[in-house]
C-alpha cells in the first residue's frame, strides 16, 4: 500500500544523507535516551530501597518522642506493658538512640561509624537476630543485667571487628566518647563489612546513649523502635502506641509514629516526584528534538518540491503527499527513538557499574529500565514526529503542482 | 458524438500588480478520442496555460471545460487530482522522474495513487514498460539511464494509468534531435494504436507531426486544423513568416 511505499521512501531518504538524519534525529535520541536513564535510575532506586527495607524488616515501627520537659515523660517500661498488654500485634519493643560521636580504638578514630543505645529486648534469641536483622557471630547481645545497671559493654558490627582487632574483637576495649567499652559480641557481616555502612556499627546500652546526648549538648531524640508481630498487624500495632502516646502527652503532635510500610511509601512518593521533575525536564528535550525534525522536513519539503509536483500530477491527493511526509517524520524520529532507547540502557548500565564501584554502600543497585517505559518513550517519539511533521506536511499537501512542477 | 475534450470560452485572467493579464483570452476548443493534436506558440502566447487547463492542473476564469463529458472547470484540488490520475498521462520536458525510485517504482506511481494492489500494479507497470521497450531497466534509477531512456520511462508512466489523453509538454525539448524524433514517431505510433494525444510545443518542426495543430498567439487561437496545411506553420507577427505568406500568396 502507500503506507509501506511511504515508508520504504523515507528509510530511503534518511539512508541517503545520514550525517543530516542523524542530527535531525539527536535531540530525540538526547531526549528519550535522558528518560529512559531517569527512569531506570527511578527503578534501581525504588528497587534498592525496597530490598534495604525488605533486609531491615517490613515489621518495624518507628516511633520517635519529640516532647521534653512536661509532666511525664514515655519510659521504656510503658513499652514494654504495652507489649505484654497486645501481644498480638507487638513482637519486641526496644529504645533505639542513636548518638553523635565518635568512636576510637587506639589511636584511630572512626567518624562514620553509627553508635545506638538499646536495651536487651532488641535482640530476639528464638529468631537469632535484632530487629534490625543483625545476627551475632561470636560472643552474646546485651543483656538484661548490662542495660539495667549500665554496664560498658557493646557489641560490633563485623567491619569494626575486623579493621580494629583484625576479627579478635570479642573481650577487646574500645572508647566511645572517651569511654571505654568491652566488646562482649560481634555481629555476622550483613552489608559489604565497608567503613560507613550498616557493618560499622555499635550497640551499647541506651542509658548510657542517652548520657552521651547529654553530655555532648544535644537533646537527642529519644526514640524506640517496635517490631509487629507480621505486616499486617503493622497498623493495629500502631494503633495501640498512638493510643497510648497520646493519653501520656494530649497532644498527637509531641510525637511521631511510623510504619515500615509508610517510611516506604513516603520514600516511594518522594521519589515518584523526583523522578517526575527530572522526566519532565528530559522531555523538553524530545520538545527541543521535535522542532529539529519540523525544520530539517520544513527544509525538505522545500528541497522535493519538484517531487511533489510530479507525484501531485500524477494524481495524488492532498492528503497522500501529506501522510507521505508524517510518515517520513514519524519514521526519523521512531529510529531516533530506537536509538534513543538503546543508549538509554547503555548509559543505565554504565551508572550501574559506577555505583558499584564508587557507592560500596550501595550493593545490589541496578538501574533497569522496564518495559512499558521503552514503550511510553518510543509511543512518545514517534508521535513527537508525527506532531512536528505536520506543519511541513501540510505545507507540502498544499503545493500548487504548477508552480512545483516548475520548481527548480 | 461526444467531444473528448471540449473548451467552451475559456478565459484564464490573472492580476499581476496593477496589471490584468489575459493568459487564454476566450478559446474554444474540441478534441475527439484518436486524434494527435499539437498545441503550438510562441513562449507567453498562452498555450502553457492551455496545457494546464487541458491537463486539469488549473482551472478557468471563466468558460467550462468538459473532459470524457465531465465538467472538470469548477472540480477543487482533490477532485481534479482524481481526474489527473483516472484520465490523463504527462509527458514533461524534463522527464520529471522521481531519482530516488527505480524505473518501476516510478511507473507504478499513478497506479499507487489509483488505488491499485501492489500485484497489478507491478503487472501494469511492466507492461507499460515492454511498450516502450524498457522493461529489463526496470530495476535500475533513472540517472542510470540516457535521456532519451528516461523520456521512454516517463512514457511508460503516462501509459500505465491506461489515460483518456496523454498529454506531452515540449516532450522533445531536452533531447538531442535523432532521440527526439524517436520519441515523437513513438507517439505517432501510440496514436495509431489508438490513443489521444495533445502536444505543447513552440516548435513547428515538431508540431508538423501531428495530425491537426492549434497555433495560439496572445491567448487567442489563430489556426486550427490539419498540420500539413502551410497555414499551421506561419506566425504572423514575426518577420520571416509574413515574408512567407507573402511567397504563400495568403
Amino acid at each position: 500500500m502507500k503506507m509501506g511505499q511511504s515508508f520504504r521512501l523515507a528509510i530511503k531518504s534518511l539512508m541517503t544523507s545520514k550525517v543530516r538524519a542523524l542530527l535531525t534525529m539527536l535531540g530525540i535520541i538526547i531526549g528519550v535516551g535522558a528518560v529512559i536513564v531517569i527512569v531506570s535510575l527511578g527503578n534501581g532506586m525504588q528497587q534498592y530501597m525496597n530490598n534495604q527495607f525488605e533486609q531491615i524488616g517490613v515489621n518495624m515501627i518507628q516511633v520517635g518522642i519529640y516532647s521534653y520537659g512536661g509532666n511525664r515523660q514515655v519510659t521504656p517500661d510503658d513499652f514494654y506493658t504495652l507489649a505484654d498488654k497486645y501481644p498480638q500485634y507487638i513482637d519486641s519493643v526496644s529504645p533505639y538512640l542513636s548518638a553523635t560521636t565518635i568512636v576510637r580504638q587506639g589511636a584511630q578514630e572512626y567518624e562514620r561509624t553509627k553508635v545506638y543505645g538499646v536495651s536487651e529486648t532488641m535482640y530476639n534469641s528464638e529468631k537469632g537476630q535484632t530487629a534490625t536483622g543483625d545476627k551475632l557471630e561470636e560472643g552474646r547481645f546485651l543483656s538484661y543485667v548490662d542495660v539495667e545497671r549500665n554496664q560498658n559493654v557493646c557489641v560490633i558490627g563485623s567491619y569494626l571487628n575486623e579493621d580494629m582487632f583484625g576479627g579478635q574483637g570479642l573481650g577487646q576495649t574500645l572508647t566511645v566518647g572517651g569511654v571505654p567499652y568491652t566488646v562482649i559480641g560481634t555481629l555476622a557481616q550483613k552489608a559489604d563489612s565497608t567503613e560507613g555502612s550498616g557493618d560499622d556499627q555499635i550497640y551499647l546500652p541506651y542509658e548510657l546513649v542517652e548520657q552521651l546526648n547529654a553530655a555532648a549538648g544535644g537533646m537527642g531524640m529519644n526514640s524506640y523502635l517496635v517490631t509487629s508481630t507480621s505486616k499486617e498487624t503493622s497498623s493495629a500495632a500502631k494503633g495501640v502506641i498512638e493510643n497510648m502516646l497520646f493519653r501520656i502527652y494530649g497532644d498527637s503532635s509531641s510525637y511521631l509514629v511510623m510504619t515500615s510500610a509508610e517510611m516506604m511509601e513516603m520514600m516511594d512518593s518522594m521519589l515518584g516526584v523526583l523522578m517526575t521533575i527530572l522526566v519532565v525536564i528530559a522531555a523538553i528535550s524530545l520538545v527541543v528534538g521535535g522542532i529539529g525534525i519540523m525544520n530539517i522536513m520544513l527544509v525538505s519539503v522545500t528541497e522535493r518540491t519538484r517531487e511533489i509536483g510530479i507525484r501531485k500530477s500524477l494524481g495524488a491527493k492532498g492528503r497522500d503527499i501529506r501522510s507521505q511526509f508524517i510518515i517520513e517524520a514519524g519514521t526519523t524520529s521512531a529510529i531516533g527513538g530506537v536509538i534513543g532507547i538503546l543508549f538509554g540502557i547503555l548509559l543505565a548500565n554504565v551508572f550501574t557499574a559506577v555505583v558499584s564501584v564508587v557507592m560500596a554502600d550501595a550493593q545490589g543497585f541496578a538501574a533497569i529500565p522496564n518495559l512499558s517505559g521503552i514503550l511510553v518513550s518510543f509511543g512518545v517519539s514517534v508521535g513527537i514526529g508525527v506532531l512536528f511533521g505536520y506543519l511541513p506536511a501540510n505545507k507540502a499537501a498544499k503545493l500548487n503542482p504548477i508552480d512545483a512542477l516548475r520548481y527548480d | 458524438m461526444e467531444h473528448l475534450i471540449e473548451l467552451k470560452d475559456v478565459y484564464k485572467i490573472y492580476q499581476m500588480g496593477e496589471e490584468t493579464v489575459h493568459a487564454l483570452d476566450g478559446i474554444s476548443l474540441t478534441v475527439d478520442q484518436g486524434e494527435f493534436v499539437a498545441i503550438v506558440g510562441q513562449s507567453g502566447s498562452g498555450k502553457s496555460t492551455a496545457m494546464n487547463i487541458i491537463g486539469c492542473l488549473d482551472v478557468p476564469t471563466s468558460g467550462t471545460y468538459h473532459l470524457g463529458g465531465v465538467d472538470v472547470s469548477t472540480m477543487d484540488d482533490d477532485q481534479q487530482a482524481e481526474i489527473r490520475n483516472k484520465m490523463l498521462g504527462f509527458i514533461f520536458q524534463q522527464y520529471n522522474l522521481i531519482p530516488k525510485l527505480n524505473v518501476l517504482e516510478n511507473v507504478e506511481l499513478p497506479l499507487l495513487y489509483a488505488g491499485v494492489s501492489s500485484g497489478e500494479r507491478r503487472e501494469r507497470a511492466i507492461q507499460a514498460l515492454e511498450r516502450v521497450g524498457l522493461a529489463e531497466k526496470r530495476k535500475n534509477l533513472p540517472s542510470q539511464l540516457s535521456g532519451g531512456q528516461q523520456q521512454r520511462v516517463s512514457i511508460a508512466r503516462a501509459l500505465a494509468g491506461n489515460p483518456s489523453v496523454i498529454l506531452a509538454d515540449e516532450p522533445t525539448g531536452a533531447l538531442d534531435s535523432r532521440t527526439g524524433r524517436e520519441v515523437l514517431s513513438f507517439l505517432q505510433k501510440l496514436n495509431a494504436e489508438g490513443d489521444t494525444v495533445v502536444l505543447i510545443t513552440h516548435d513547428n518542426s515538431i508540431a508538423v507531426k501531428a495530425k491537426r495543430i492549434v497555433r495560439l498567439q496572445d491567448g487567442r487561437i489563430i489556426y486550427d486544423g490539419d498540420a500539413h496545411d502551410p497555414r499551421a506553420v506561419v506566425q504572423p507577427d514575426v518577420e520571416e513568416s509574413r515574408e512567407a505568406r507573402e511567397v504563400l500568396n495568403l
